[in-house]
């Protein structure tokens, strides 16, 4: 069994209010939080080797430590709640079945980098994940882990929860930067960092919720303990959102450098109706795919993923069994992919456009050999020339699903037809 | 006869209120326009252009600005949408778990493809994108409800239990 930590209330009953929360221990990190020194604290989590949950995997330590210390401006926290990477439904768990857990990590966040106001971006559609959030909120408030001297220590801060309106661009930190403003959620050019000029031209930390999630456990076991789990780079525990064929579809938490499909089996039964594997999509929709033989032989952990040429993003697992089409997963992906553009760079606008055409192209029985080589020749043109990584989120699958299933591709082409399509309708009358 | 004169949009008493709470939790006005027009969508169900220019002059924003954030984001109604506003999820994890059959099966029953609403208002059919609820998929939003673990059969409930003004709950979330 892994260790669990960030999912260790999910099955208590009433987790979510505080006195249960409470009553296993909950907020029992603020006393030893507020002896130490805010600079501490930041070194205690770099130490701790927790890295952002909401994608790219950065240090958490480290970029709360790039937040300029001299400013006389105010300083934000916004919790990125927008969770739209496909794939990915573990913040949703998060803040419907323990949001206290989150609330302290964000207290113990603020408090180190010296924020006294945090805004939680919670994406339009979580209307019930929100009002859980809220009623915690006003929980903490009305015990004094909230607001004015919290805990009789001077320090103040308040939490609001800011709900998104339906665009998952909204997720990329600068783009959720600007829709927190009241704009359009485009994204910025970076440099500047979020951390040195981020909402209202303000320093701001941005962290997903499940990072901040690991932050009581960091400061209640001590770094050591956090770090002692899982691998070297790679340390404590992820939720990993598992979903498609699967028997058992869920969030489940796991300790990184584990076998990956052993993992997947483990927690979820293996591949639904005893079928074949196909292929394992590890980090949400925007990572690059991954053979049968490859998940069997590939480590749950940001190395290993890296290594095997994917990555492990939002931990958002999706599996493919022998009975599903590669060729429709592109069109769908890609679909979503253009849907999502904002718009503002050319290259993305047209390009994820342009490849979820010929997807569906080709899935419809319509494409030709050629349309095979365009995609492959557009993904170069999408990646790394866009002012965030949205173009290279669809690039980069794109271009892995045709490179390992390309005997699947041509199949469709000569054919004239989606070979999968009757098996698919079988499996989903299932 | 003379037209009644119809009545000009404003919070009423209550989002009045929230809407003045709502200003102190920000720096800037412009940061309170995307609770306003949720507010503004809760009150009227939609927004028109009237609301879009009342919403800018309670901010001091240009009507221009506002009309361009509500084009933006997918979860803003311009137009009316029908009682119950059915979003069903299309991408992957839904897909690989059967929503294309629950959306041909919710339009041919409802006579309605994604994007319309049916003459009698009950329903409008919208394709959106992942819904964060992939373990249970596939999934579908009834106005704020998530329906999860569809089927068939399932389908067909929910749509007679709108018909019959039921209200609908949302399945206890498992551990996993
Ligand atoms: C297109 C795009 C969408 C993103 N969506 C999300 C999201 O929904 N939730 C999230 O936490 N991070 C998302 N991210 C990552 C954020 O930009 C950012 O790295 C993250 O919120 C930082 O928090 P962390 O370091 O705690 O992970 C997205 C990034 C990109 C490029
Ligand atoms: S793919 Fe449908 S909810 Fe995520």
């Amino acid at each position: 069994m892994s260790p669990r930590i960030i999912s260790i209330n999910f099955d208590k009953p009433d987790a979510h209010k505080l006195s249960v929360y409470e009553a296993s221990g909950g907020y029992g990190s603020l006393q030893k939080l507020f002896t130490m020194p805010p600079d501490e604290v930041i070194e205690h989590v770099k130490n701790s080797g927790l890295r952002g949950r909401g994608g790219a995997g950065f240090s958490a330590g480290m970029k709360w430590s790039f937040v300029p210390k001299d400013t006389d401006k105010p300083k934000y926290l916004c919790v990125n709640a927008d969770e739209g990477e496909p794939g990915t439904f573990k913040d949703r768990k998060i803040l419907q079945l323990d949001p206290h857990m989150m609330i302290e990590g964000v207290i113990i966040c603020c408090y180190a980098v010296g924020i006294h106001t945090a805004y939680v971006y919670v994406r339009g559609e979580y209307v019930k994940p929100a009002r859980r959030l809220q009623a915690a909120i006003d929980e903490a408030y009305a015990k004094g882990y909230l607001g004015k001297n919290i805990q009789g220590t001077g320090f103040d801060l308040d939490v609001v929860i800011h709900m998104g309106a339906g665009a998952y661009i909204c997720g990329e930190e600068t783009g959720l930067i600007e829709s927190l403003e009241g704009k359009k959620g485009q994204p910025r050019a970076k440099p500047p960092y979020p951390a040195v000029i981020g909402v209202f031209g303000c320093p701001t930390v941005v962290n997903n919720v499940e990072t901040l999630s690991a932050l009581p456990f960091i400061m209640n076991e001590g770094w050591q303990a956090y770090a002692k789990l899982g691998t070297e780079k790679s340390t404590g525990t992820m939720l990993f959102s598992i979903s498609g064929s699967v028997e058992r579809p869920g969030v489940y938490e796991g300790e990184f450098g584990v076998n990956l499909w052993d993992f997947i089996e483990r927690s979820t039964g293996g591949v639904r109706g005893g079928r074949k594997l196909k292929a394992v999509i590890p980090g949400g929709s925007s990572s690059s795919i991954l053979t049968a033989d490859e998940a069997r032989s590939t480590y749950l952990d940001y190395e290993s993923i890296a290594a095997a040429g994917s990555m492990v993003g939002s931990g958002a697992i999706m599996v493919l069994s022998e009975e599903d089409c590669v060729v429709k997963a592109l069109e769908v992906v890609a679909r979503f992919y253009a849907h999502e553009s904002c718009g503002q760079c050319p290259q993305c606008r047209e390009g994820t456009y342009f490849i979820s055409q010929i997807a569906r192209r080709i899935e419809n029985g319509e494409g030709s050999m050629e349309d095979i080589e365009k995609i492959l020749d557009t993904c170069p043109l999408l990646m790394g020339v866009t002012v965030c990584v949205l173009a290279d989120s669809i690039a980069m699958p794109a271009k892995s699903y045709i490179e390992k299933f390309r005997e699947e591709f041509d199949q469709h082409v000569k054919e004239k037809h989606c070979p999968y399509r009757s098996a698919e309708r079988k499996s989903a009358v299932l | 006869m003379k037209a009644a004169a119809q009545e000009k949009f404003a919070f009423n008493k209550e989002n009045e209120e929230v809407f003045q709470e709502t200003l102190k939790k920000y720096p800037t006005k412009m940061a309170v326009l995307l609770p306003a027009l949720w507010l503004c969508q809760k009150q009227n169900g939609h927004l028109t252009d009237e609301i879009l220019e009342y919403v800018a002059g309670r901010l001091d924003l240009s009507p221009v600005h506002v009309y361009s954030v509500v084009e933006f984001y997918t979860m803003y109604h311009r137009r009316p949408p029908g009682k119950y506003h059915l979003q069903l999820c299309r991408t992957l994890s839904c897909t690989l778990c059967g929503c294309e059959e629950l959306r041909e099966h919710l339009a041919k029953r409802l006579g309605i493809a994604p994007g319309e609403k049916t003459r009698d208002g009950l329903f409008s059919l919208e394709e959106v994108e992942c819904l964060g609820s992939c373990g249970t998929a596939p999934v579908m939003r009834v106005n704020e409800v998530y329906c999860e673990n569809l089927n068939l059969e399932k389908v067909d409930k929910i749509i007679e239990m709108c018909k019959a003004d039921k209200p609908l709950e949302e399945e206890p979330m498992g551990a996993h």
